[in-house]
């Protein structure tokens, strides 16, 4: 019996474009993408049962098994660390994690800087290799308004266009590393759902590129 | 296996077929106490799963460390170098924060150990006892095996750089293959560079197909060394039904200071993450001063709970309710003759709706009645 593949699928644009490349792969769920209060849809021919969930929960679902792949982004990755093989890089939800900082910033390095972030630990790694002792405050959301208000020197966080920095007279100080999407799989469905997966791997790779 | 379900949880029944089957290859249980001298620890941070370790200062004004793991307590107390081999397991609480959930847990671990002289014939019944292991969980499941020595050989090759070698080694264990590539790109190496690291990577599978995949590539003389001690082996399981639950997969990888050689991860279906880790870990006998080689695995009976999943559909076959005061001493005998009869009975003055029973009987004048069957 062909085993159902579960896959989480972050909400909004990036999850609808990293649908269009599974659905070429192979690996379609076409009622997903109707306008439906369902939770869960599936699609008994392709074997796959697919759900949308929070970009920043995907690598949850994945890691505890209630999903067997997903699409995230290397941002969260890398903030979480969660345990999970990374299969592919899907080439879309491009962007940088970067320091940004008000137009006329100078770094006082004789005073811990400090830093707003939603990204702390990815904050932490990037001062800690260059040996630079900061203050990380925590936030969740506007991080723009930390160094208008004072609050921070500056903050590490996604950059994709910079016109909100712009709007705001902040200016990208320096790229920490670049961001897109990934597939990703629990390790312990990899090994009990071995050919979907690398029939799902496989796919993505030779569609990826028509996509994009 | 022959456990009544009722007197035993699958979990407890598993770690009893542990036993029996550690026992049966002549390994001696190992029992130890609760603390254990910090200092220990201190020392082997690394090899620890979690760093956290709960410590308190013993009357004698010794740090003391609740055990958050066994080897390293076995391996201290091991005699070393006499050219024999000493098997051991072991079945105990350790102390550590779980990943999961950031916080200290007692966490219930089976493993065995085997020091000494370890040869080709301890690394294969310690895989096959890793096997029969996963087995003993009567579900699904897939020994992971691979040799650190391979990894080791082929990331020494790409470059001389530890940093290098330890994020191509990161991704390995990632089966990240596109990030291979990255490394590679901001080390300055040219693309070609890791493509016998990359070819690790996609080998996954069954142990004739996997090797049979790698036998053909140039590589470096501890890379072809490696492998023959892998095939070496995984020759244990020719000839078995457990060979088809078996695969060769570099992605199981370890800190490459404690462990070497073969390495291997267990997976149980329904479970989502490796219930059994272990390898041999000549590494970590060197750094406390040891002169024997080790290999050993642990089973996390803590994840295997969680196949307990069905509740029983009854808590007791029988709802006995009596009325009254409960002093006729012929209602204790009316227990008794159902408890003999083999049913399990749950008491009562009157009816509690929250225990589920398949038949409610009432005693009334000296006599068990039938009132209700819930089939």
């Amino acid at each position: 019996m062909k085993k159902t593949l579960n896959v989480a699928l972050p909400k909004g644009r990036l999850g609808e474009k990293a649908y269009a490349i599974l659905e070429r792969a192979g690996f379609g769920c076409p009622s997903i993408l109707e306008n439906s209060r369902k939770l869960i849809f599936e699609n008994p021919e392709t074997g796959v049962r697919a759900f949308w969930v929070k970009p920043s929960d995907v690598a949850i679902y994945v890691e505890r098994g209630a999903a067997d792949v997903g699409v995230v982004g290397k941002d969260i990755l890398l903030e979480y660390e969660p345990e999970v093989y990374e299969l592919a890089d899907l080439g879309i939800g491009k962007c940088r994690m970067a320091v940004a900082a008000p137009k006329d910033f100078r770094d006082d390095t004789r005073r811990t800087l400090r830093v707003a972030t939603k990204f702390a630990n990815i904050a932490r790694r990037h001062y800690a290799a260059v040996g630079r002792d900061i203050d990380v405050i925590h936030l969740n959301g506007s991080i723009e308004l930390a160094p208008i208000l004072g609050l921070s020197d500056v903050i590490v966080d996604i950059v994709e266009t910079g016109t909100t920095l712009r709007e705001n007279d902040l200016e990208v100080v320096e790229t920490v590393l670049p961001i897109s999407a990934r597939l990703i799989a629990n390790k312990a469905s990899f090994q009990f759902k071995t050919a979907a997966i690398g029939a799902l791997v496989r796919g993505v790779a030779e569609t990826r590129e028509e996509i994009l | 296996m022959d456990f009544d379900n009722r007197i035993t949880d699958e979990t407890e029944a598993v770690a009893a077929a542990l036993r029996a089957l550690y026992d049966r290859f002549g390994y001696s249980r190992y029992r130890m106490g609760k603390f254990e001298e910090y200092d220990l620890y201190s020392r082997n941070k690394d090899f620890l799963v979690s760093e956290g370790v709960i410590t308190f200062t013993d009357t004698n004004g010794r740090l003391m460390a609740l055990k958050p793991d066994v080897t390293l307590s076995i391996i201290r107390n091991d005699r070393d170098g006499d050219g024999d081999v000493r098997k051991l397991y072991y079945n105990e609480n350790v102390y550590r924060v779980s990943a999961r959930t950031g916080v200290f847990r007692e966490i219930p671990q089976t493993g065995l150990e085997c020091l000494g002289a370890v040869d080709g014939y301890c690394v294969g019944e310690v895989l096959w006892l890793a096997a029969k292991s996963l087995e003993a969980a009567e579900r699904d499941f897939v020994l992971s095996v691979s040799h650190l020595g391979v990894l080791s050989a082929l990331a020494d090759a790409v470059s001389p750089r530890e940093e290098v070698r330890a994020a191509l080694i990161r991704c390995v264990g990632e089966k990240n293959l596109h990030g291979v590539a990255a490394v590679c790109a901001e080390a300055g190496l040219a693309p070609e560079a890791a493509a016998p690291l990359e070819k690790l990577i996609s080998v996954y599978g069954d142990p004739d197909s996997a090797l049979g995949a790698l036998s053909g590539e140039d590589l470096p003389a501890g890379a072809r060394a490696g492998l023959d001690e892998l095939r070496t082996a995984l020759s244990v399981f020719e000839g078995t039904p457990l060979k088809e639950k078996v695969r060769v997969d570099f992605s199981a990888v370890g800190d490459r200071n404690y462990y070497n050689g073969v390495v291997f991860r267990g997976f149980v279906e329904g479970l989502p993450e490796s219930v059994l880790s272990g390898g041999q870990y000549d590494g970590l006998m060197r750094k406390m001063g040891k002169k024997s080689r080790a290999i050993g695995f642990a089973v996390y009976m803590d994840l295997l709970e969680r196949l307990d999943g069905k509740l029983p559909a009854f808590d007791a076959d029988v709802m006995l309710v009596y009325g009254g005061a409960g002093s006729d001493p012929g209602l204790h005998r009316a227990v008794r003759a159902l408890t003999d009869g083999g049913r399990t009975v749950f008491v009562t003055a009157k009816p509690n709706e929250k225990v589920r029973c398949r038949t409610l009987c009432r005693y009334e004048n000296g006599e068990v009645r039938t009132v209700e069957e819930n089939a």
